[in-house]
């Protein structure tokens, strides 16, 4: 369990975040420029000494301004990946994995499966400057974790990646949080990496902690920013039932819902998260016929808010243990007369399903 | 070595051989502290800071007879830094070899720190924070980041000590005297040639050594100072 309480004062601006981790999974940090992610990830670093606060792994400070306890950056064993790689020039890609590497006791992070998880064996020998934007990032990542951190913190590490580097390091992030028991707090602007990483979100606005906990429920609260973007999704963690092979379908069954989405390579019994779009859910009173859709799932509305500045309305639906969302038009919530606790089917397109 | 002995005459000879010296001890004793200098400049901000800096600069705007004859003051016989060392260890600097060489290292020492200090300041604050992160701390971080990545500014600073000590005249001949063999370094001997009737031959071939040592040196320079930064280039 890591703590966190921090106040930090700047100059016409007050970092005040509060929250608690899991000791293991990723936790994404989320807000805008300018919320105080960044700040709060030094000050856990400790390259940030608050004004006052306290921050403890496992019960043990590593900052406790009111017991004057400030352990020094290089002895609190805390990674971290900083957006620019901020690779040693002057060693090659081998010599910055073993620098922290050589100062860590030892721990369980293996130089032979970090090279391996990380895909670094063809970049050993080269220097930095050699290296592509999102081959940096990647020795970064390893040169952390050989630091054998008991926490790992990684501030915004994909956002000088263009689109196309991204998309080639999510796999490495995604196996991190599969393979590794190490808690991982993730900094981001970027909606994608949340969707695809997060296991806990914290939400921060202009300093402050807005919602902190698990991803599925920040993703679906009207009342939270997730939810009033346009790409408001529920997000909800699935394993693969069954293939139906003729029809080229996979059967998802989880939270209490079952979701009929295109084959996926993946064996039964694997898990998967998939993204409901809200604009893509269809609301109904009666099921339809003669339609191509694959998913009708009863529900029932839990809370309906209305964004009249773009004169649409989300509807948060409770099935089984799942909470997703509909993003209507008000005139359709009138015609349907919906309101809170008034059941309705959901229709999916299978299609409109992303499998992450 | 006697290949010499074909272009110039023995005296001669000593007198490169004498200066080669004189230059390198210059570099060897002044190079570290200037590159202790350097860190202290470059890091927090101490009280007396500048100076300390002013005092580093002295060399490079006071005439050079004028340094020489403070040298003269302070390490000279009767000075008390001087009278001290030789009561002591019974070292003597004014009118030695060593003398020459203390001379010069004070002269070349401005332009020593500022090459070295330069290239502390290049030194991305951000690569030291990443050090910390990894478990380095303020000595390892020294060896490890800092003097690494400073080795373009350090070699620089070197080899611009060693072709300044090279052509030192005024301070020397303050402070050591021009005696052949032992403080007459290159400078000092192709004036002498020019005030002795029939010299000209023998200044003429000096400063073509002198001129030859300088382009050597500055091809030098800019070759360890590209390659240093390719190899660094981040």
């Amino acid at each position: 369990m890591i703590s966190v309480a921090v106040r930090h004062n700047f100059s016409g601006f007050t970092l005040d975040a509060a929250f608690e981790l899991p000791a293991s999974g990723i936790t994404v940090l989320f807000g805008p420029s300018g919320c105080g992610k960044s700040t709060l990830i030094s000050a856990i670093a400790g390259l940030l000494r608050p004004d006052s606060g306290r921050i403890a792994i496992d019960g043990i400070p590593l900052c406790d301004v009111t017991a004057r306890i400030f352990v020094p950056v290089e002895r609190r064993r805390v990674g971290l990946v900083f957006q620019d790689s901020r690779l040693f020039p002057h060693l090659s890609v081998l010599g910055n994995l073993h620098y922290g590497l050589k100062r860590a006791p030892p721990g369980p992070m293996a130089p032979a499966g970090i090279i391996d998880l990380l895909g670094l064996a063809p970049l050993l020998d080269r220097r930095p400057h050699a290296l592509s934007g999102g081959e940096r990032q990647r020795v970064a990542i390893g040169r952390a974790l050989l630091s054998q951190p008991r926490l790992l913190l990684m501030d915004e590490p994909l956002a000088s990646l263009d689109v196309t580097l991204k998309a080639e390091i999510m796999p490495f992030l995604a196996r991190l949080r599969s393979e590794m028991a190490l808690p991982i707090v993730y900094v981001t602007h970027a909606m994608d990496e949340v969707s695809r990483l997060a296991d806990t979100v914290v939400l921060m606005n202009q300093g402050r902690v807005l919602f902190s906990g698990p991803l599925s429920e920040a993703a679906s609260r009207g009342d939270l920013p997730l939810a009033q973007r346009d790409d408001a999704a529920a997000i909800l963690t699935m394993v693969v039932a069954e293939h139906d092979e003729t029809r080229r379908l996979t059967r998802l069954n989880g939270a209490g819902v079952t979701l009929l989405v295109p084959k996926i390579p993946l064996s039964p019994q694997g898990a998967v998260r998939v993204r409901v779009p809200a604009r893509e859910v269809i609301l109904a009173t009666a099921v339809p016929e003669s339609i191509s859709l694959h998913n009708i799932i009863t529900t029932r509305v839990r809370a309906i808010s209305e964004d009249t500045e773009h004169h649409a309305a989300l509807v948060e639906l409770v099935a089984g243990d799942a909470v997703l969302l509909a993003r209507v038009t008000p005139d359709a919530v009138a015609r349907l007369q919906l309101a809170p606790g008034v059941p309705v089917l959901a229709l999916i397109k299978s299609m409109a399903i992303e499998v992450l | 070595m006697d290949w010499p002995g074909q272009y110039l005459t023995p005296d001669e000879w000593v007198a490169v051989r004498l200066t080669l010296g004189v230059a390198a001890r210059s570099v060897g004793f002044g190079l570290p502290v200037a590159v202790l200098t350097a860190l202290l400049l470059s890091g927090r901000r101490f009280p007396g800071r500048a100076l300390v800096d002013a005092l580093v600069h002295l060399p490079l705007v006071v005439p050079p007879v004028v340094t020489g004859w403070l040298l003269l003051l302070v390490f000279g016989l009767h000075g008390p830094v001087g009278a001290w060392l030789q009561g002591t260890f019974g070292i003597r600097l004014a009118f030695t070899t060593a003398g020459a060489s203390l001379a010069c290292a004070v002269m070349s020492f401005p332009l020593m720190v500022r090459a070295v200090r330069l290239s502390l300041d290049a030194v991305d604050q951000g690569l030291h924070d990443a050090a910390r992160t990894l478990g380095a701390g303020p000595v390892d971080r020294l060896f490890s980041i800092t003097l690494p990545l400073a080795a373009p500014g350090i070699v620089v600073g070197a080899l611009v000590g060693f072709a300044a000590s090279l052509g030192e005249f005024g301070a020397v001949i303050t402070f050591a005297a021009n005696i052949p063999g032992e403080t007459q370094t290159l400078p000092l001997a192709i004036y002498s040639a020019l005030q002795s009737p029939g010299g000209e031959a023998t200044a003429a071939r000096l400063s073509l050594v002198s001129v030859a040592f300088a382009v050597v040196g500055l091809l030098a320079a800019d070759f360890a100072d590209r390659r240093l930064r390719l190899r660094l280039a981040a």
